[in-house]
């Protein structure tokens, strides 16, 4: 690495956490571990069970069964897996939602005709749609990225048409004046004034969207040793009576989901130089 | 100080004859302005004052072409704005509106902002209106903030970025909407100046619209009282103090007398506008 791209890195990296910022998470993060830690050997030291904490198998229990874990291909093709369905998923609602959520916000008419069908479909669970969408679409593949699909679908489209809507009409009637089409307004005015709100729906979605997925494949399943993602490696571990394994897909869950909002959050703030996500 | 004090006015003479507003014709019926009439002169400064929610914004919303009026007619330079047959003025950039709470584009830079104008109506390249809005930019003292977004000018910048904005499409009229009323006095002082700067140097007929009527005898030719709702006009305040003027003004007994002749009529009406609000709890 030369001394020029060092110094670019740790400039980006400073915006991201101030030191004190990171500092501040490294302690809380050991402190947690450490706890976790004791609570489960006290049984262990002084023969009294802790509640809770004392069945959970200690951060370094987790972690050599981690060290075992990661050798297995299978582990890694569970992380592929998952991330490949959240992000098609992802992708579909973003394409389709944002789209629809401007044309919803610009349009009455349209707004009239499809905003009442789209409140009737919102309150259902994307889980409540595993057993349909398995009859709709040919294979299972598809339809868990249905159901992530939905997952995202209707965060983004509420979040694009409330963004939308509450642009100060000041920015429109500024641009109206200084001789703006009805086109510019929307391309200059409407597009940029909601992409805040686009950004918002994208990390609330992305969240969704995991805790979609994973639902998703608990219940379609997957192959025995290897193809069901990160969902079904948890629930295949439970099956086996595996218990740190568990332990070992749910904090995979955990940091596969903050590498997600991170790349969100990063998309956000270059996109956006004039305000700051976080 | 300022050399351009010899520029004749030309254009933006605004003649509003007989003008009614109603809000909701056939609901609720509020009369917003009632056969209210205004003559003002190319490159003249109009200030316009009178209680909360009288219409004074009504009328600045029917000259910007945001608002239909419902009689009446105004014109702009001889030629109908709205009238009989067209309520709703079209929108132009010969008109150009500041607001109360500043309405920079959030998303652009200042630069970016006051080069908007030019490029949305297709008159000049990106390139060439950027060159353009560094220039005026300048003039007013901005270039050092030119590439930075509104949020992190202050306010006072941010407004006077603003009217570089609306100037650059050299406007027949500027209309602003209390473009001061958030500010502290010190601020507003130096906004003052600023905009009398530009005025002595563009001509450019302004309606303006305050609450401080100080502000309104300090930069106006004429302050025009408005009744309480519905609006017309009450009284017309001539102001026959020389240009280009400066803050040793404020402390003449010649601008107290007018600002004291001013504060009566609105007060006048301010004391209307309270009791019609009372009636209207009882």
């Amino acid at each position: 690495m030369t001394q020029s791209s060092k110094k670019e890195n740790g400039g980006i990296l400073k915006r991201i956490f101030s030191d004190l910022t990171l500092r501040r998470g490294v302690a809380s993060i050991l402190i947690f571990l450490t706890l976790w830690e004791i609570g489960f050997r006290f049984h262990e030291w002084f023969g009294v069970m802790v509640p809770f904490v004392g069945k959970i198998d200690a951060p370094t229990l987790v972690v050599a069964r981690w060290r075992e874990v990661v050798l297995q291909p299978g582990y890694w093709e569970s992380w592929y897996l998952s991330f490949g369905r959240v992000f098609f998923g992802f992708l579909v609602a973003q394409v389709i939602g944002i789209p629809f959520g401007l044309a919803m916000a610009v349009n009455k008419n349209f707004r009239g005709l499809f905003f009442p069908p789209f409140e009737i479909l919102r309150p259902i669970p994307p889980l409540a749609w595993v057993p349909a969408s398995i009859i709709f679409w040919p294979t299972t593949e598809l339809s868990i990225m249905f159901v992530t699909f939905l997952g995202a679908f209707y965060t983004v489209v509420i979040n694009v048409l409330g963004g939308a809507r509450s642009i100060d009409i000041q920015y429109l009637r500024a641009a109206q004046s200084m001789g703006a089409t009805r086109w510019d307004l929307f391309r200059k005015i409407i597009l940029p004034g909601t992409m805040p709100s686009i950004f918002i729906g994208a990390a609330v979605g992305m969240g969704i969207t995991w805790e979609v997925v994973l639902a998703a494949e608990m219940i379609s399943g997957g192959g025995q040793q290897s193809g069901g993602g990160l969902g079904f490696f948890i629930w295949s571990s439970y099956m086996g009576g595996v218990m740190d394994q568990v332990i070992v897909g749910m904090i995979s869950i955990g940091l596969a989901g903050y590498i997600s909002s991170s790349l969100i959050r990063y998309l956000g703030h270059i996109s956006m130089p004039w305000r700051r996500m976080f | 100080m300022s050399v351009g004090n010899n520029i004749v006015p030309s254009k933006g003479a605004i003649s509003i004859r007989n003008v009614t507003k109603v809000y909701d014709p056939g609901g609720a019926d509020v009369m917003a302005v009632d056969d209210c009439s205004l003559e003002i002169a190319a490159g003249e400064v109009c200030m316009i004052v009178g209680p909360s929610g009288c219409g004074k914004t009504t009328l600045l919303n029917a000259i910007a072409g945001f608002h239909s009026i419902t009689e009446g007619q105004i014109d702009l330079d001889g030629e109908m704005l709205c009238g009989p047959g067209k309520q709703l003025a079209t929108q132009g950039a010969d008109r150009v509106v500041v607001f109360q709470n500043g309405a920079l584009f959030p998303w652009k830079t200042l630069a970016d902002n006051v080069a908007y104008g030019p490029v949305v109506q297709g008159l000049m390249s990106k390139a060439d209106a950027r060159e353009k809005a560094m220039t005026m930019l300048s003039e007013a003292g901005l270039d050092g903030v030119a590439d930075k977004f509104p949020g992190e000018v202050s306010s006072g910048m941010a407004r006077r970025a603003e009217i570089v904005r609306a100037l650059i499409n050299d406007p027949k009229v500027l209309l602003l909407d209390e473009p001061y009323r958030a500010m502290d006095a010190l601020t507003k002082s130096i906004m003052h100046e600023s905009l009398l700067e530009v005025y002595d140097r563009t001509k450019v007929t302004i309606f303006f619209i305050t609450h401080d009527l100080e502000e309104a005898i300090f930069l106006g030719d004429r302050v025009v009282v408005m009744t309480t709702r519905p609006a017309k006009t009450k009284k017309i305040v001539d102001v026959k103090i020389n240009r280009p003027r400066d803050y040793r003004l404020l402390s003449s007994e010649e601008f107290r007398l007018l600002v004291q002749e001013t504060k009566e009529a609105v007060h006048e009406e301010a004391v209307k506008a309270f009791e019609a609000g009372e009636r209207e709890l009882a």
